[in-house]
């Protein structure tokens, strides 16, 4: 009879009906026969168990996993999908390396993620720290920061677009006209393209980082705030001294998230500009959309997408390192 | 890598426990009761309420407000008068117009059929995988589950190319899934954040539950059906959201895998039209392809702000 046995514990029924426990128990594992290990295992449901795992490993395996290592071998590959796919080292990652484009790409990439910090970043932070002051107004205001992430990216892009109407009529145009200026190009205009894409980009975006640190905000402790106030500290004190330091494992980790995706940006500048002008907002996730479908050079595209991965990776791994340093100290 | 894989899951464990942290009992935040009672304080609290509120209307709100105006506008009206309700008066015709002769009909209905088939795949993966990791636990789960977790730290990018190399002739079986909707279902029922989610839910219940049940002799499959699903209720209605919310702003896989417009959703559809269709059938369209992911979130706020605290953090 199995049914005493720890259910869901593979090996239980074969180790108690051995002849372990009359013997001073070495941790050594007895062996079994390949048989029996193979009899107890279809005993102890091993198949339904195993087919309870098959809609992921499959899932999994096809579009995850399968995918990272098909990466590693088209990057060495020369492949348009018609012909026959050829080995070529390291000639994809020449190719990339000396596109001009691509300088200019991962300028702009870089750019972006820095306007995106600039902008991006303390906002939500600030925002949820007013916000979590709030009492009865704490629910609309969530509901109301958090509206914009939940419109269709394409949707928010082409709104903005609209927004940014070069024309005096245009809807930014005629607010700046109210004060005697304009009319801007802003997606027209080489330097201005790039900032207009970043404020589209962090209006649809930034209600999540708001509700994340709200959340973390609303969790701090309220000894700590207790404790800070009869030591006599102010509210600033408080921010300062109590708030930042609670927030902190959350802000490092949002900062770490952050740069890795929009170090990935596409669908603001590919549907705002397409770009333009001059290629100033063309990134480098839009440089791997064109090499692999407007010019069919999946082997290119790979390398590409296989450089960006690794800097990334670096990047996370030497965040992590230095930021641990400090959390522990 | 396993140390880092380490490192970043505690702190995601940390938000992703918090919402279920005591929330309601202590409202202490930084300015305190006693603060509140100062007449100052309150004055510039009430202030505050109010700018807030206020500013993020004209903020949030406002663009929405100007996208259901220009929705019922002549295209001449919204390129025009920006600030004017409808000089032109309200173009009603303007919905049915783009229903139909923008097609965003049938972009709307691609759309629903997509995001009900991700969000189905997307639940069978993440609940029978989540049931495989945290609760039968075969000895292999483990190694399953760092493999699903790794995913999560290696950047999309790496396999955008391979993927779409892998829809076009999937290994072993040869079909080519492009133009289908398998080739969006299947990759993101591939979500490494919802087994993530799923499990750690299923880590959380009793497992006294499930060995009695075993004892009874209910077998695998009768304690998923009659035991674990009708317990997961709260992570299956944050799945749900996140996969439905998520597939309807999905742009770039489609836009790669359905080249074919009869099977394009609304935000493909939407993209590919908007340099030729007329201006203020584009709004419409645009308006009609928000109204159900508000509505959504309207209905269910409490869910999605708390989903978005655990969830937000991934997708980034």
């Amino acid at each position: 009879m199995t049914a005493t046995a720890p259910p869901f514990v593979v090996d239980a029924a074969v180790d108690d009906s051995g002849t372990a426990a009359s013997r001073p128990a070495p941790p050594r594992r007895r062996r079994r026969s390949p048989l029996a290990a193979t009899a107890a295992w279809l005993r102890n449901g091993g198949v339904p168990t195993f087919l309870m795992f098959v809609p992921l490993l499959l899932t999994f395996g096809y579009f995850a996993w399968w995918p990272i290592l098909k990466s590693l071998i088209l990057a060495f590959q020369h492949t348009d999908l018609m012909t026959e796919p050829t080995w070529v080292g390291l000639r994809n990652f020449e190719r990339v390396l000396a596109d001009p484009l691509l300088w200019t790409a991962a300028g702009n990439t870089v750019w972006f993620a820095a306007l995106a910090l600039l902008i991006g970043f303390p906002l939500p932070i600030l925002m949820a720290m007013v916000m979590a002051e709030l009492r009865r107004s704490r629910q609309i205001s969530s509901v109301l920061v958090y509206l914009p992430v939940i419109i269709p990216p394409v949707v928010s892009v082409l709104l903005w677009k609209q927004f940014y109407d070069p024309s005096e009529s245009g809807l930014f145009n005629t607010v700046l006209g109210w004060f005697g200026l304009g009319p801007v190009g802003w997606l027209q205009d080489p330097v201005l393209a790039m900032p207009s894409i970043v404020i589209q980009a962090t209006w649809a975006t930034a209600g999540t980082a708001t509700i994340i640190y709200l959340a973390a905000l609303m969790s701090i402790q309220a000894e700590l705030y207790d404790a800070a106030e009869v030591d006599g500290a102010s509210v600033l004190q408080r921010t300062w001294h109590v708030t930042l330091p609670q927030l902190r494992s959350v802000i490092l980790l949002m900062l770490l998230l952050q740069i890795i995706g929009t170090m990935q940006v596409f669908t603001d500048p590919f549907v705002m500009t397409g770009g333009g002008p001059e290629n100033r907002t063309v990134t480098l996730l839009m440089l791997i959309y064109n090499y692999a479908f407007l010019s069919g050079d999946f082997g290119k595209a790979t390398a590409l997408s296989l450089l960006l991965a690794v800097v990334l990776s670096v990047v996370s791994a030497v965040y992590l390192r230095l930021t641990r340093k400090w959390s522990e100290s | 890598m396993e140390r880092i894989v380490t490192s970043v899951t505690t702190t995601l464990r940390a938000i992703v426990k918090r919402p279920e942290a005591p929330e309601e009992s202590e409202d202490r935040t930084n300015v305190s009761e006693l603060d509140r009672t100062r007449r100052t304080v309150r004055i510039a609290m009430g202030i505050l309420a109010v700018v807030v509120v206020l500013g993020l209307l004209v903020v949030s709100f406002g663009p929405l407000l100007w996208l259901f105006k220009a929705a019922l506008s002549t295209s001449q009206d919204i390129l025009k008068y920006p600030f004017e309700w409808w000089p032109s008066g309200i173009q009603w015709q303007n919905l049915p117009d783009a229903w139909s002769q923008i097609r965003i009909g049938q972009y709307l209905l691609n759309t629903v059929w997509m995001a009900a088939g991700c969000w189905f795949f997307g639940l069978l993966v993440a609940l029978t995988g989540g049931y495989g990791i945290a609760i039968l636990r075969p000895k292999y789960a483990k190694a399953v589950n760092v493999a699903v977790l790794a995913t999560l730290f290696i950047p999309g990018v790496v396999s955008l190319i391979s993927l779409y190399v892998t829809v076009l002739d999937v290994p072993l079986i040869g079909v080519n899934l492009v133009n289908t909707f398998w080739a969006v279902w299947l990759p993101t029922a591939a979500n490494a954040f919802n087994v993530l989610l799923v499990a750690r839910f299923f880590d959380r219940l009793p497992r006294d539950v499930f060995e009695a049940a075993k004892i009874d002799g209910a077998g695998v499959f009768r304690v998923f059906w009659s035991i674990v699903l009708p317990m997961s209720r709260p992570v299956v209605g944050v799945v749900s959201l996140l996969t439905i919310v998520g597939s309807w702003k999905e742009f770039l896989w489609p836009l790669l895998v359905l080249p074919s417009p009869d099977l394009q959703p609304l935000s493909v559809g939407l993209y590919r039209i908007s340099d030729t269709a007329p201006t203020s059938l584009l709004m419409a369209g645009m308006f009609i392809s928000v109204i159900i992911p508000i509505g959504l979130f309207l209905l269910f706020q409490r869910q999605f702000l708390r989903s978005a605290g655990q969830a937000g953090a991934i997708k980034g």
